[in-house]
């Protein structure tokens, strides 16, 4: 427990095990976008009696809509279903006729939620989704660069946590992009505020450890910074810990006894916490020992060596 | 201890009971109705209802500026409250947008059908002839193509103007025929309301004029007796009736179905709207799905709050309690803000909520290790407080900084995606993390240096035997 920053290669090895399964099922599969990025209708009904979602789908083919998915929602007993096509603006006649069309062919159903979101609109989500992360990274690395202004090197504690920011949001995304891939499960504007949310705390709780390193660093200037790092982190894991636990307490109350439509929600905040807090103990501060003591830069150099090396003609 | 200490202690304590007198749920023991006044605002996914984001679609020629933008948005504002919804939210967003929210709304379809239609009322000179209903008119007011009917084009959609008759019109687009002149229009309205019609039994729509718009009319109709004059809405016919005798300011449209005679008088009544307006987002809730996550969501925070609660005290024993005490203030407080800004609850709001006071425990956290370390170096009790406090506090600030930079960045995003449920989560996070700084320096610190002031100096009945031995973290060399 004290050499924390000592044994990291260790701990970014364990990373990298955690992050590349869901970076692999980003590149090859991505993200399930759901209507608030792609545009279209979303339509959770409930039959009062059994139905099929091939019975539901026919039934608005046959009204003369395309592309349309048809998902069971919930437990087999709930007969609840989401129907995501394309637009059908609410309260025009169209979707009269598809009710008419449901109602019919499968059967009376209550309507549960009904979500249209134009194409044009969904663009400007998208764009705004991105532009937020952007500006929230940037936002947070000059805040930091001015907090920690009367350090060496302030700008280095900034890009150290924003590192560890982005191993969360990776984290994040690839847990997403598995279920996506699986359980077809689809990100919303709401992911997002997650995922922004899932970035203020990891800096939240990274700045805690980085304020005892710098403090240590002032008090004992003749020791090394490996070892000033290691010291901190003893000093502030118990309280890093007690704080993230409390927080993970309350959010996994939520997940199991709180109501449906933001369980996904809640799980990408409870996901990003629980990989905010290890990347603030065992990456973020490492991260900056490893760059003073000069291992980034030679890793760069590696790199780039090889690459020139594989240009060169074979002799 | 000092007399400010004492101040401090008697604020929070009228502090907690002004906050939780109004954070309780339901109304009793109010005091001038101020409670009642002050009810907590359930967002879309709480009580259901309809959230629809308008753009208005300006038509050839017509420009769009700030003023008719306010203008449409009043319009839909009195139709909205003719709706009778409570709480409703009307507001505009960038240069052509409006949001409309409808909580708790019975017929979402109906309502966006109110708020769409153009409602324009004209009464035209048919120039002698008998125009039956659903004839597509043009008129001095403008040509057929301008006015949002019953069902209105929608870019993503095939466009399809149904004529609110039955008699089918060949198509969609501008009659070429005569321009017909408009004697009055909807502008020219006192009030409208519903009343019999000739017949006695069927509901119609009355209208009653003003001023010189009544003279006008009454010109019209007094050199016109014997002749049809057309009752137009939205540039189609609705009735053609003969003009008996010269009306001045009152009349009857007949011809509206009954089924939308309340409708009409509620768009009458609001004005027409000045711009199209299409359907570029909505969602509808439906009533049930909210009732049911409130009370699983509030069980789930109870429960989260217990876990918190019991392991504070576990761990950081009696410190570990004043900062359960803290907490239930700062719960207080927090809901009591929600109450009187007031800020709508959604169900992330309430996620928000609840994650805020998972992160109110750490300012707590961060100063009781601090007070610890300070008895480690063997400082006496009272001082280790203050230094504790005075140690903590820049990381506490900080990163609560970088926290509430984010809520910033969220709100402006949630703002401008059309979602009220995102700037509700971003508010809810904001006002409990800067609520979650001022417990933590204020209640937290008052109620140790309370305790302290008048209790036991040994430090091992506050935190447990271990925490006067140093630590066995050493500094490693290289």
């Amino acid at each position: 427990m004290t050499r924390l920053a000592s044994k990291r290669k260790l701990w970014f090895t364990i990373s990298l095990i955690v992050i590349v399964p869901g970076l692999i099922s980003l590149i090859f599969s991505g993200l399930k976008l759901g209507i608030d990025f792609t545009g279209g209708t979303l339509w959770e009904v409930r039959f009062s009696q059994p139905a099929t979602a091939s019975e539901i789908e026919a039934a608005l083919h046959n009204a003369g809509v395309e592309n349309i998915v048809v998902q069971r929602s919930g437990p087999e007993t709930d007969e609840t279903y989401l129907i995501r096509m394309p637009v059908v603006p609410e309260g025009s006649g169209r979707k009269t006729e598809l009710t008419r069309a449901l109602e019919s062919s499968v059967g009376p159903f209550t309507e549960r939620e009904y979500s249209t979101v134009g194409g044009a609109l969904s663009t400007q989500i998208r764009n705004r989704a991105i532009l937020a992360v952007a500006l929230a990274s940037i936002g947070i690395l000059l805040y930091m660069a001015y907090a920690f202004r009367n350090t060496q090197r302030p700008l280095l504690y900034g890009s150290s946590a924003l590192v560890a920011m982005l191993h969360d949001v990776l984290v994040v995304l690839g847990v997403f992009s598995i279920l996506g891939l699986l359980f077809n499960v689809q990100i919303d504007a709401l992911f997002i505020t997650a995922l922004l949310t899932v970035i203020g705390f990891s800096v939240h709780d990274t700045i805690v450890v980085f304020d005892r390193i710098r403090e240590n660093l002032a008090k004992h200037p003749e020791e090394s910074f490996e070892g000033i790092v290691d010291y901190s982190l003893a000093q502030t894991i118990v309280r890093s810990l007690n704080t993230s636990l409390t927080v993970i307490f309350t959010l996994l109350a939520l997940v199991l006894f709180g109501g449906g439509s933001t369980r996904l929600f809640i799980l990408a905040l409870l996901i990003g916490i629980v990989s905010g807090t290890y990347s603030s103990i065992f990456n973020a501060s490492q991260l900056l020992v490893a760059w003073e003591n000069g291992e980034i830069q030679r890793l760069f150099r590696r790199f780039s060596r090889a690459r020139s090396d594989a240009a060169l003609p074979a002799s | 201890m000092r007399n400010r200490t004492w101040l401090t202690l008697a604020f929070i304590v009228v502090l907690a009971i002004v906050s939780s007198w109004i954070a309780l749920p339901g109304s009793d023991f109010d005091i001038a109705g101020f409670r009642a006044a002050h009810p907590v605002r359930r967002g879309l996914d709480l009580q259901g209802g309809l959230q629809v984001v308008l753009q208005a679609r300006p038509v050839a020629g017509q420009t769009l500026d700030r003023d008719t933008l306010e203008g449409t948005r009043q319009t839909l504002e009195r139709r909205v409250n003719g709706l009778g919804v409570s709480e409703p939210l009307i507001q505009t967003r960038g240069d052509d947008q409006v949001i409309v929210e409808l909580p708790g709304v019975d017929d979402p379809q109906a309502a966006i059908g109110i708020l769409q239609q153009t409602a324009l009322l004209e009464i035209v000179d048919p120039l002698g002839q008998y125009l039956p209903p659903g004839t597509e008119v043009n008129t001095t007011l403008g040509p057929a193509a301008d006015a949002v009917g019953t069902d209105a084009a929608v870019p993503d959609a095939t466009p399809a103007a149904t004529p609110v008759a039955a008699t089918p019109v060949p198509d969609a687009g501008t009659p070429t025929g005569p321009v017909y002149e408009t004697i009055i229009s909807g502008a020219d309205l006192k009030n409208a309301y519903v009343t019999t019609g000739n017949t006695g039994m069927n509901q119609v729509v009355g209208f009653e004029l003003q001023g010189d718009a009544s003279s006008k009319f009454f010109q019209y109709t007094s050199s016109h007796l014997g002749q049809p004059m057309s009752i137009v809405i939205d540039k189609h016919v609705i009735s053609s009736p003969t003009i008996n005798g010269a009306i001045s300011t009152q009349g009857i449209i007949e011809g509206v179905p009954p089924t939308e005679v309340d409708d009409l008088v509620i768009q009458l009544k609001a004005g027409a709207l000045a711009v199209p307006l299409d359907v570029i987002q909505s969602r509808t809730v439906g009533p049930t799905l909210g009732l049911d996550s409130l009370h699983k969501s509030i069980l789930a925070g109870a429960i989260g709050l217990g876990i918190v609660a019991l392991f504070m005290i576990l761990y950081y024993r009696v410190p570990g309690l004043v900062s359960v005490i803290a907490l239930l203030i700062y719960t207080a407080v927090v809901f009591a803000i929600f109450k009187l800004l007031p800020v709508t609850l959604t169900l992330a709001g309430i996620a928000g909520f609840i994650l805020s006071i998972g992160m109110a425990v750490d300012a707590n956290v961060l100063i009781f290790a601090r007070i610890k370390e300070e008895l480690h170096m063997g400082r006496a009790l009272i001082p280790a407080v203050e230094y504790g406090f005075a140690h903590a506090w820049p990381s506490i600030r900080d990163s609560n900084i970088t926290t509430m930079i984010t809520t910033f960045i969220l709100y402006l995003f949630g703002n401008y995606t059309g979602t009220s449920i995102i700037t509700g989560f971003a508010l809810t996070l904001f006002i409990g993390v800067v609520i979650s700084m001022f417990t933590a320096i204020t209640v937290t610190r008052t109620l140790l240096r309370v305790l302290v002031a008048i209790g036991p100096v040994d430090p091992r009945l506050w935190f447990g035997p271990t925490v006067v031995e140093p630590p066995a973290v050493a500094v490693a060399t290289q």
